[in-house]
């Protein structure tokens, strides 16, 4: 199948187009990520690990790396959120990268560890699933949709053993057990259920303390998300690598709720709204809410 | 040793031709047309689970008539190609012309290779637009050849009878209520025993639309169930109805019992020639 690909010029137009399209009449099955690396190999993330002079230890420079995703449920829906900072060692090589996105109508996924490679991954796991709808004329379940992710990691292990890793955290609504669900992935592609709440990225250590402590099963909506947005705060003060909200150059955390409605990602004005009711709460007390001894 | 006979090229495109007419003519008809919010796609189809009618990518959709299991090779060969388009350039890349192209010389070069059988089907891509003057409709037949329309395309069976029918009912620029019940009227007035007209119901047909106002990227949705019904009974607030995001309720809807119990008003000519047209389309067994 291989040779197929070297006929494919790459620039489109119709000629470009029928090597491709004798490929895809070819192909079979439903998922996309296998026609892909059936057709061109070099056209997957993780496939590139030989390119990238086999194992021979540490890379010679340091790519960005993004930081800390959180995600919690709520009855009726599950919050994630992840702040806005992309590092490259000690330097911020972005302030305004994008980490949650999402998957499908009804679910998202955050990615913490090597940006470039995490976004291609996200990209593809996006086109996996609609191309799946498509194909079959049905949408995959919950759980399907979260091995899919974990079959897409576990493709990457080769540069993961280089040092470039990518950990997503998955999270959606399940239509048939009706409630938000999380899904937490390492980096070899070991798939964990959460329950409750989660954190991936170098500040998930702190955030998940954050969350311990004021995470409540009856959360609605907007407290999961300003629960995320304390806990997200808590990283930042604790964490280099990972942002806090930005209040001069108007930056805030990315935030998406999926409930029955499916998935929606909240308004720059509606997470500004209760980032300010954060940070205004901090200036009282630096540390956070506090929580009861007993 | 078997002794082969000089069969003239004229003759041999002429048999495979014939082979192909002969077998889409027993099958049910598509017709693809503009409406004023997109484009519209009405086919005869008894079925809620082998669509005739489908999606390719945002704003491009697919309608087929001829033998199942062939195009249905083909529609997930689109979905592939346009998959792999719009993830290595953009999503925007992925067009209808440069997919009808494709197709195109696909089913050319299915036509003509000598050993395997031409594939029964006969296609259209259609994209709609930013702007109705962008909207995009193909025909590509079985030869492989494309043919551009404006307004409305039909394929399958009654081809002729149908654009002969729309020919003279079909107005530009209607809305979707309108687009709906002059196609629906144009397909009935073929195939019925004698040139009678047959009357569809909503179990009958498989109706989509390519939205052009849909907030979501994808444009494509599929009409069901007392959408349908409210559009093909022109009752009042049915267009606004339709156009309400029943995104993933209408996906709900295709499964579920409610979605085809809409009001039956099948005759029994009608469901004999239904189920004849089904035995045409039905022996899918054997040639793949």
């Amino acid at each position: 199948m291989g040779t197929q690909s070297t006929g494919w010029s790459g620039r489109g137009g119709a000629a470009g187009d029928y090597g491709l399209m004798r490929a895809a009449f070819a192909g079979t099955g439903t998922s996309f990520t296998e026609f892909l690396a059936d057709y061109n190999p070099e056209y997957l993330p993780g496939r590139r690990a030989a390119s990238l002079g086999a194992s021979t230890g540490t890379l010679p420079f340091d790519p960005p790396h993004g930081t800390t995703i959180v995600a919690l449920t709520f009855p009726g829906g599950v919050v994630m959120a992840g702040d806005r900072r992309a590092t490259a060692g000690n330097v911020i090589a972005s302030r305004e990268i994008q980490k949650v996105f999402p998957a499908d109508d009804y679910s998202c996924v955050g990615i913490a560890g090597v940006a470039g490679l995490a976004v291609e991954m996200v990209r593809l796991f996006q086109v996996e699933l609609e191309h799946y709808e498509k194909i079959e004329g049905t949408t995959l379940s919950l759980d399907g949709k979260a091995n899919r992710l974990a079959t897409m990691i576990r493709g990457n292990l080769g540069l993961a053993m280089q040092g470039l890793a990518v950990v997503p955290l998955y999270a959606g609504y399940d239509l048939e057990s009706c409630e938000g669900r999380i899904f937490s992935y390492d980096p070899v592609g070991g798939q964990y259920e959460e329950h409750g709440f989660h954190s991936v990225g170098s500040g998930s250590v702190y955030a998940r303390g954050a969350l311990k402590k004021i995470y409540r099963a009856d959360f609605d909506a907007t407290g999961a998300v300003t629960a995320a947005i304390q806990a997200l705060y808590d990283a930042a003060d604790d964490d280099s690598a990972t942002g806090g909200p930005d209040l001069t150059r108007r930056i805030f955390p990315v935030v998406g709720v999926a409930t029955e409605d499916g998935y929606r990602r909240l308004s720059e004005t509606e997470v500004a709204e209760l980032v300010q009711e954060v940070v205004d709460a901090r200036l009282r007390r630096p540390d956070g809410p506090n929580a009861p001894l007993r | 040793m078997s002794t082969s006979f000089y069969v003239s090229p004229e003759q041999l495109m002429k048999d495979r031709a014939d082979f192909v007419r002969k077998n889409i003519a027993r099958t049910g008809s598509v017709v693809v047309l503009n409406y004023d919010g997109g484009i519209l796609f009405v086919a005869e189809n008894r079925s809620r689970v082998l669509h005739k009618v489908s999606e390719i990518y945002d704003r491009i959709g697919f309608a087929a008539a001829g033998k199942y299991n062939e195009f249905e090779n083909l529609r997930q060969a689109g979905v592939r190609l346009a998959d792999t388009r719009g993830y290595l350039y953009d999503r925007r890349d992925v067009t209808a012309l440069g997919l009808a192209n494709a197709y195109a010389q696909l089913l050319g070069s299915i036509f003509s290779e000598a050993g395997g059988k031409p594939y029964e089907a006969e296609l259209v891509i259609a994209e709609v637009g930013e702007r109705a003057e962008q909207d995009q409709i193909y025909r590509i037949p079985y030869d492989g050849s494309v043919v551009d329309h404006r307004g409305f395309v039909v394929i399958g069976g009654a081809a002729d009878a149908v654009t002969a029918a729309l020919e003279s009912t079909y107005t530009e620029g209607p809305s979707l209520g309108v687009a709906l019940r002059t196609a629906v009227a144009a397909l009935a007035q073929s195939g019925g025993n004698g040139g009678e007209t047959r009357e569809l119901s909503p179990a009958q047909l498989e109706v989509a639309v390519l939205d052009r106002e849909r907030q979501q990227p994808r444009k494509f949705r599929r009409l069901l169930g007392a959408h349908l019904t409210a559009l093909l009974e022109d009752e009042p607030g049915a267009e606004e109805a339709a156009f309400e995001e029943n995104g993933e309720s209408a996906e709900e809807a295709a499964g579920s019992p409610a979605a085809e119990s809409g009001p039956d008003e099948l005759d029994t000519n009608s469901l004999i020639d239904e189920a004849l047209d089904e035995g045409g389309e039905g022996e899918s067994t054997g040639d793949n």
